[in-house]
């Protein structure tokens, strides 16, 4: 792993290696994390915890399941998950797009602060916790607690919600809401699949933004 | 003649101050919040003292002979450990609680002395980067800030559990304090009362610890040495379960430590002495083999040189200082009298570190009040603090026959208490006498 990393921190924006592939990854740990080069690494198979961890630029492409924590503090690039992501898929993430074709477990998007999240089944408890901003987007369902404490993050869902977080409401979509959906979407390659008009949104009703002792049952 | 009456008597239980505080709490509904550490009186180590040479111990001519301070840190994985000139670091206070010239000041007076500073909850800027010649960049649960480029660009890398004002706690920044600038950095709107998490949000417990430890040094190409800080709690376990974790340091931050914001009955009431917490942890790592090998960083309540060489002598490689390190920049400074009074406070009890209105000009993010402060004049004392505290140390260390203050060692001391006998485990003065051991 420390070979296959260092030789991907290595690379450079003009790099001609664009194309790296990763067999039998054997569910190892921070398999690409750190990248910052425009190139796309395809994984065959399973990766552990943190795979494409604060990737920049990258392409990141799994053919597996990944383990907690996929693409965690994403800053730019791409990560797509063709099976499950366990939990805190895309947790912290800055920016670029994370994609999960199938399931994400528990706190998907916690504390997420500009990336976008397309997660085509459904998503866990606790999902969107603390999110700052950015935009997650479920065609499944939603487990417990959604975007509990959540700031600017817009949380677009088409299935059943099973229950919101503190402060999380759902709210209109606007015109605005509508074209930032539909732009993600076409980014996921989802263009016939769902449609924004099949989505709610949800958000934050911004009554913990000023700690007040009339919120403390909330707290 | 009046009769002669008992005089009014207050009650040891319900003080002046625990009945101004019902009554604060019963006007406002809401706890008190403020900066800075416990401020009760807690065995520490002014209970402890050094014995000095005598007819079996040699001592070392002060002003001649050499005492050596420096420290390595990280070693124990690490390509690049971090080698101080003094045992004494900066620890971590965010951007966001303290003002851009004060964060600058701080990496231009450790720079001076050869040591480290450490960034804080809200990521790095470009005044600690530029003026810290070794600088340490805390990942916290609340990840603000955080990017790889700032993580390739410290020198070494904290991974933040807790902290010793409030272990088990996460962290609040008052509207007040969210500037455009902290606002940006943080990726939440401005003027909200802004909490950090308690938790982290990608790993729980040890074993996740160890993966995530993992990921950081493949991102930094194991580079960099990896601190682990706890706040003082179960400092043995702790202490174990981060070395276990694959950490190269262990930061443990004892109750006095202080925080920018934090409520009071969290301040005063959770959390132990750093007294009660440095020899569990020595223990911890010798039983594991990796005394001196992970080292082991302690703070909370470091004010002179004594306490450092008393840390160092019960087995710490290097103290960090923050409370200290405000002071020496200029907080509670009695020029600015006349402003704490407007603020209903004095110069040495000022603690509403949280409001931003800090006339100090270095918890604040107002620029008035920031320009206050000028970054030269105040790293140049705080570099003299660092070397106050450092050859005193060395003197303490020197009339203990040591030729460097790692050669400090327990018995080296006594205590005055059965308390700090029984935390320190060292005897009472005067005795053999070590509580609880048998």
């Amino acid at each position: 792993m420390r070979e296959l990393n260092a030789a991907l921190h290595a690379l450079t924006d003009d790099s001609n290696q664009t194309l790296w592939l990763v067999r039998n990854p054997g569910g190892k740990h921070a398999i690409a994390a750190g990248l910052d080069a425009p190139v796309t690494i395809e994984v065959e198979g399973p990766v552990g915890y943190y795979c494409a961890g604060m990737n920049k630029q990258g392409t990141v492409i799994v053919h597996g399941n990944a383990g907690t924590g996929v693409a965690e503090n994403m800053m730019s690039g791409e990560v797509w998950i063709k099976g499950d992501a366990s939990q805190s898929a895309g947790a912290t993430g800055r920016g670029g797009l994370l994609v999960i074709e199938g399931n994400a477990s528990a706190r998907c998007g916690i504390s997420m602060k500009g990336i976008d999240i397309v997660v085509k089944g459904d998503i866990g408890a606790m999902s969107a916790f603390m999110a700052q901003a950015g935009n997650l987007v479920v065609l499944g369902g939603a487990g417990e607690n959604l975007g509990d404490s959540i700031y600017e993050a817009r949380l677009f869902v088409r299935g059943p919600v099973k229950s919101l977080g503190a402060d999380c409401v759902e709210k209109e979509l606007t015109p605005d809401d509508h074209r930032i959906l539909k732009d993600v979407l076409a980014r996921a390659g989802i263009n016939g699949e769902a449609k924004p008009g099949d989505f709610r949104l949800y958000g934050s009703a911004r009554t913990l933004y000023h700690f007040h002792v009339d919120n403390a049952g909330s707290y | 003649m009046s009769e002669p009456r008992t005089p009014p008597r207050f009650s040891a239980t319900f003080d002046p101050a625990a009945i101004a505080e019902i009554q604060r709490a019963a006007a406002t509904g809401i706890y008190d919040i403020r900066g800075g550490g416990t401020k009760r009186k807690l065995p520490h180590f002014d209970d402890l003292l050094f014995l000095g040479a005598s007819i079996s111990r040699y001592p070392l001519e002060g002003y001649r002979e050499k005492c050596g301070t420096d420290v390595i840190l990280g070693s124990r994985h690490a390509k690049k450990p971090l080698h101080l000139k003094i045992p004494v670091t900066i620890a971590g206070m965010s951007f966001g609680a303290l003002s851009g010239p004060a964060k600058e000041a701080l990496g231009r007076g450790a720079t001076l002395m050869g040591t480290s500073t450490t960034t804080g909850d809200g990521g790095m800027t470009s005044e600690e980067r530029g003026h810290s010649s070794l600088l340490v960049y805390q990942i916290l649960p609340s990840r603000y800030g955080m990017n790889p480029d700032d993580l390739r660009k410290a020198d070494a890398i904290e991974v933040v559990v807790g902290q010793g004002a409030k272990p088990g706690g996460g962290g609040m920044l008052l509207g007040q304090k969210i500037s455009p600038r902290v606002a940006a950095m943080r990726t939440l709107p401005e003027g909200i009362d802004q909490r950090s998490a308690c938790r982290h949000p990608d790993w729980t417990g040890p074993d996740d610890l160890e993966i995530k430890i993992e990921e950081l040094r493949e991102i930094t190409d194991w580079q960099k040495p990896i601190y682990v800080k706890v706040g003082a709690s179960r400092p043995y376990y702790d202490t174990a379960l981060a070395v276990k974790s694959g950490a190269d340091v262990v930061v443990l931050d004892g109750m006095q430590g202080g925080t920018a914001a934090t409520q009071e009955v969290f301040i005063e009431n959770v959390g132990i002495p750093i007294l009660a917490a440095i020899r569990p942890a020595v223990v911890a790592l010798q039983e594991l083999g990796m005394h001196r090998k992970v080292q082991l960083i302690v703070s909370g309540g470091i004010r002179t040189g004594a306490d450092v060489a008393k840390a160092m002598a019960l087995g710490a490689d290097a103290v960090a200082i923050g409370t200290a390190a405000l002071i020496a920049l200029g907080d509670n400074d009695p020029r600015w009298e006349k402003d704490y009074q407007k603020l209903g406070t004095t110069a040495g009890a000022y603690d509403d570190w949280h409001e931003g209105r800090d006339p100090a000009g270095i918890t604040t993010q107002d620029p008035k009040l920031a320009a206050r402060l000028d970054p030269e004049k105040a790293g140049r004392r705080l570099a003299n603090y660092l070397s106050v505290l450092t050859l005193e140390a060395q003197t303490i260390a020197r009339a203990c026959g040591k030729s460097h203050l790692h050669n400090l060692e327990p018995e080296d001391l006594v205590a005055l208490t059965v308390e700090a006998a029984a935390m320190a485990k060292v005897p009472l003065a005067g005795t053999d006498w070590i509580p609880g051991k048998f």
